[in-house]
């Protein structure tokens, strides 16, 4: 048998000229996914990258013939081992779904349903389908969870979604869609909302169980990095269309595409040195400690100095305490002993006890733009009310700044006008830094800005601020858990776990080379460009 | 043993010995109900006080002298000030003594034993025939949503609830018992009376009941679950190839029994204090009877116990709404 000749028997997707429509607000139909084309052989993993409005959920999606509400398939084939689900009835669609092609959400804690216990939910496709009895759905369950590493595997499924963490709960996940050894499984971006130590045991797991059941995959992300791990082709989309495809390694040596370049350009974005300052520090955390309820301590003993015009950034897990550290540096937690110091002189635990001199030096820029930014105010009102409340101008002299305040976030003027909701993620990100600016304040705390945009998106606000602190002097506590911002904005670097301090010093001599293991350890996790790096890694903890 | 593993071992012997929560927040709720009870004993007592008229005077009539008026009212002690006659009553209230009706100074609990049974009766018979057709109707409005099934269920509903009680329980006793003659008109009971027997002659006011309250436990039921429908662990259930039904009834439903729950109560509650009309077409002595009665008789001892009997079955049913809402919430019921 030819080489070709086997390839053909053992194609188990084909997708050809697919296209997708979505519903606008209008209830017009318009097409989101332009006639795309997608092969995968059995035992095969393809990974899908592309930033958000690609289309790579909706053709995952697609390719168990589901599309969601206000979606349709509108056009081209989708060849599921000899069946059309572009045209196949629901019926034979349900019985495909969950048994022979199966799917792994983005967020676990949203995906499990929180009223039944994990392993109802793993045992419920089995079952239902007739491929297994309770039962023997409850014993492969326990073995699975064994394999996949989880704690107390053979408890930990009577437990509720709420009571396992986020990384088991993406593990169990995957368990979940193994139940009925599926010929095909869509992962769909599984360990975008994890944490990067976290991460690696995912990605293991997920390796590990496609491997040994030799299930063919289609792995979702819009990290490159990841992708290289877990795929052995790749696709690149960009609005709906495909930009190229290519085996992995051939991709990660040789982009063809400028824009599949593009996409990891905030990778080597990276500040230049410089030395740290003499003087006083702007703004000084002093033995801080602070606990929410009774007895819960999130800080312990935590001091950070912040110089003008520079940027520390605070790194660690969630659960490090580094959002807390926020929140009493801009008075919201009033901690339980220790000081915050502003210029040298104290400021008060609480915001209460601040004047609004003191309220302004600090200001804030949130990681989820959407929720942070009033949906019924016009952007002139949000970036207007500081410079009134602060600064005292009135209506002309606010109208002019709000102007010049949109050129300076690289915003037509014409965005005064606009709700939240008619912008973009990364547009309304540069409002929030607007209004922090408005103020015109001392010290900007930046908590997990870009963790919630896509790479190219995250790259020109971090330039931006980049830019801001250079014209205006600004000193920026930038909360993070990506390494690689942490090496594209800061000049000195804090590593907190546990509400402790691991780390602190200027940025070289904290993270190059790492001086402490849990640095090294954060360090490690960080996915690189090289298909083999996860596999080296877990050979090399071993 | 460490100073750690002391702490510990601290720790675990006070969780022994701590109630659980639910229980915990059944006492605080019940202490609570006790003292918004005793509130309400204050606004019915002195509420009923204000009440124009005076039960001697009705009595007597027109035939009644200022001597013997004044002399009924002492024998009743009436003539006693309203604070103090306030205390005995709550005092005997608090011992189980209901008192006694002043018309043909009977004990209260003697008639009300009677009455409270049949307004329980009626309440339930009506409940268990509502409360599943409700969710059910709603379960099935919410599957096949946006379809002519849903539509109809939503009309017929409406359509029902819209429409004033007494006016539903004349058409049904036009119908059923006057032209079909297939059930009673008036729906009198009597204490030997069998179970079967009493189904049969209540059957037309359980249908009114329910015709009154479908409606809303059937749009709390469809909306309650619609609003979850495109929650990512739906698509999840759905995405494992799961028929619509049992996404819906296994899925969608226990995540949305808490407000559904708390609707049914409120109308569990309107079942028992709330039809009045009902038993007044039907000519049903049920709590409801007796309270217009004796308002209008002004009989106050009766209108003060029965008041505190509604304002009671309202507590209790809130709080039972809140147990059952909790008790089905495993990040509740079972805390990390």
């Amino acid at each position: 048998m030819t080489d070709t000749a086997r390839r053909k028997g053992d194609r188990l997707l084909e997708i050809r000229g697919l296209r997708i429509e979505a519903r606008n607000a209008a209830g017009d139909w318009g097409e989101i996914v332009h006639g795309v084309d997608l092969d995968l052989n059995r035992g095969e993993v393809l990974g899908l990258i592309g930033e958000s409005g690609a289309g790579k959920s909706t053709i995952g999606l697609a390719a168990m013939g589901y599309a969601r509400e206000g979606c349709r398939i509108a056009g081209g084939s989708i060849m599921f081992d000899g069946i059309d689900l572009a045209t196949a009835s629901e019926a034979e669609k349900r019985g495909l779904r969950g048994a022979r092609i199966a799917y792994v959400a983005q967020s676990a804690a949203a995906a499990f349903d929180p009223a039944h216990r994990l392993i109802d939910q793993y045992a419920e496709a089995p079952v239902r389908h007739g491929v297994k009895s309770r039962a023997e759905a409850h014993e492969e369950a326990k073995a699975l969870y064994r394999r996949m590493q989880l704690p107390d595997p053979d408890r930990i499924g009577f437990r509720y979604p709420h009571q396992v963490s986020g990384g088991q709960l993406q593990r169990a996940m995957t368990a979940m869609a193994m139940a009925c050894r599926p010929d095909l499984i869509i992962f769909d971006e599984p360990t975008t909302a994890l944490d990067v130590t976290t991460q690696i045991e995912v990605l293991a797991a997920i390796k590990d169980v496609v491997r040994q059941y030799r299930t063919a995959a289609i792995y979702i992300t819009h990290d490159l990095a990841v992708v290289a791990q877990m795929a052995d082709r790749i696709k690149v989309l960009q609005y709906g269309r495909e930009v190229e495809e290519a085996p992995a390694d051939e991709m990660m040596a040789a982009p063809r595409e400028d824009y599949t370049r593009s996409l990891w350009a905030v990778r080597h974005m990276e500040k230049p040195e410089a030395p740290a300052p003499a003087l006083d520090p702007v703004l000084s955390v002093r033995k801080v400690s602070a606990a929410y309820g009774r007895g819960m301590t999130v800080l312990d003993d935590v001091s950070v100095d912040l110089h003008r015009g520079r940027t520390v950034a605070v790194v660690g897990e969630s659960g490090s305490g580094k959002s807390t550290l926020a929140r009493v540096i801009a008075g919201l937690l009033p901690p339980v002993s220790g000081d915050v110091l502003i210029d040298g002189g104290p400021l008060s635990p609480t915001l209460a006890g601040r004047s609004r001199e003191d309220r302004q030096r600090i200001q804030m820029i949130y990681q989820m733009a959407d929720t942070a930014l009033n949906p019924r105010q016009k952007v002139r009102d949000i970036i207007g009310r500081p410079m009134r409340f602060y600064l005292g101008l009135d209506r002309a002299e606010v109208a002019r700044r709000v102007a010049e305040m949109l050129d300076m976030i690289e915003l037509p003027k014409a965005f005064a006008d606009r709700y939240p909701g008619e912008l973009s993620g990364g547009q309304k990100q540069r409002i929030g830094i607007a209004r922090a600016l408005a103020a015109e304040p001392e010290v900007v705390i930046c908590d997990e800005v870009t963790s919630a945009l896509d790479q190219l998106v995250a790259e020109g606000i971090l330039k931006l601020l980049m830019r801001l602190q250079r014209e205006m002097r600004l000193s920026y506590f930038f909360i993070t858990h990506e390494l690689a911002t942490v090496k594209a904005i800061a000049d000195d670097v804090v590593v907190m776990r546990h509400g402790r301090v691991v780390d602190r010093g200027t940025r070289a001599e904290v993270l190059f080379p790492p001086r402490k293991d849990y640095t090294k350890v954060l360090l490690s996790s960080v996915p690189e460009m090289n298909t083999g790096w996860l596999d080296g890694l877990l050979a090399a903890r071993l | 043993m460490s100073a750690a593993e002391d702490g510990k071992a601290g720790a675990e012997t006070r969780r022994a010995f701590r109630m659980p929560p639910i229980l915990v927040m059944v006492a605080r709720r019940l202490a609570i109900g006790v003292v918004t009870l005793f509130v309400v004993s204050l606004i019915i007592f002195f509420g009923v006080e204000l009440l124009p008229g005076d039960f001697a005077a009705a009595v007597l009539g027109q035939s009644g002298t200022p001597e013997t008026v004044a002399a009924l009212r002492s024998r009743l002690g009436l003539d006693v000030p309203a604070h103090i006659r306030y205390l005995n009553w709550l005092g005997g209230l608090l011992q189980g003594d209901l008192g006694y009706s002043l018309s043909g100074e009977i004990r209260i609990a003697d008639i009300l034993g009677t009455r409270l049974f049949n307004t329980m009766f009626l309440a339930g018979y009506a409940a268990v025939i509502a409360v599943p057709l409700a969710v059910g109707l709603g379960i099935v409005a919410a599957l096949y949503r946006n379809s002519i099934l849903d539509r109809v269920i939503s009309t017929a509903t409406l359509g029902a609830i819209s429409f004033p009680e007494f006016f539903v329980s004349y058409v049904l006793v036009l119908v059923f018992a006057i032209e079909l003659g297939w059930f009673p008109s008036l729906s009198q009971v009597s204490a030997g009376m069998g179970f079967g027997e009493r189904l049969y002659v209540l059957f037309l006011p359980a249908i009114t009941l329910t015709m009154c309250t479908t409606a809303h436990m059937m749009r709390m039921t469809r909306a309650a679950i619609i609003n979850l429908l495109s929650t990512p662990y739906i698509e999840m259930v759905r995405l494992k190839g799961i028929t619509p039904w049992r996404v819906v009834v296994q899925h969608a439903l226990p995540n949305a029994l808490a407000p559904i729950i708390n609707v049914i109560a409120v109308n569990i509650a309107y079942l028992i204090v709330g039809v009045v009309l009902v038993e007044v077409v039907f000519v049903y002595p049920g709590l409801g009877q007796l309270l217009v009665d004796s308002v209008s008789k002004r009989d106050l001892p009766v209108v003060q116990v029965a008041s505190m009997i509604f304002a009671a079955a309202y507590i209790l049913l809130n709080l039972l709404a809140d147990v059952l809402s909790i008790v089905s919430n495993p990040r509740l019921l079972h805390p990390r």
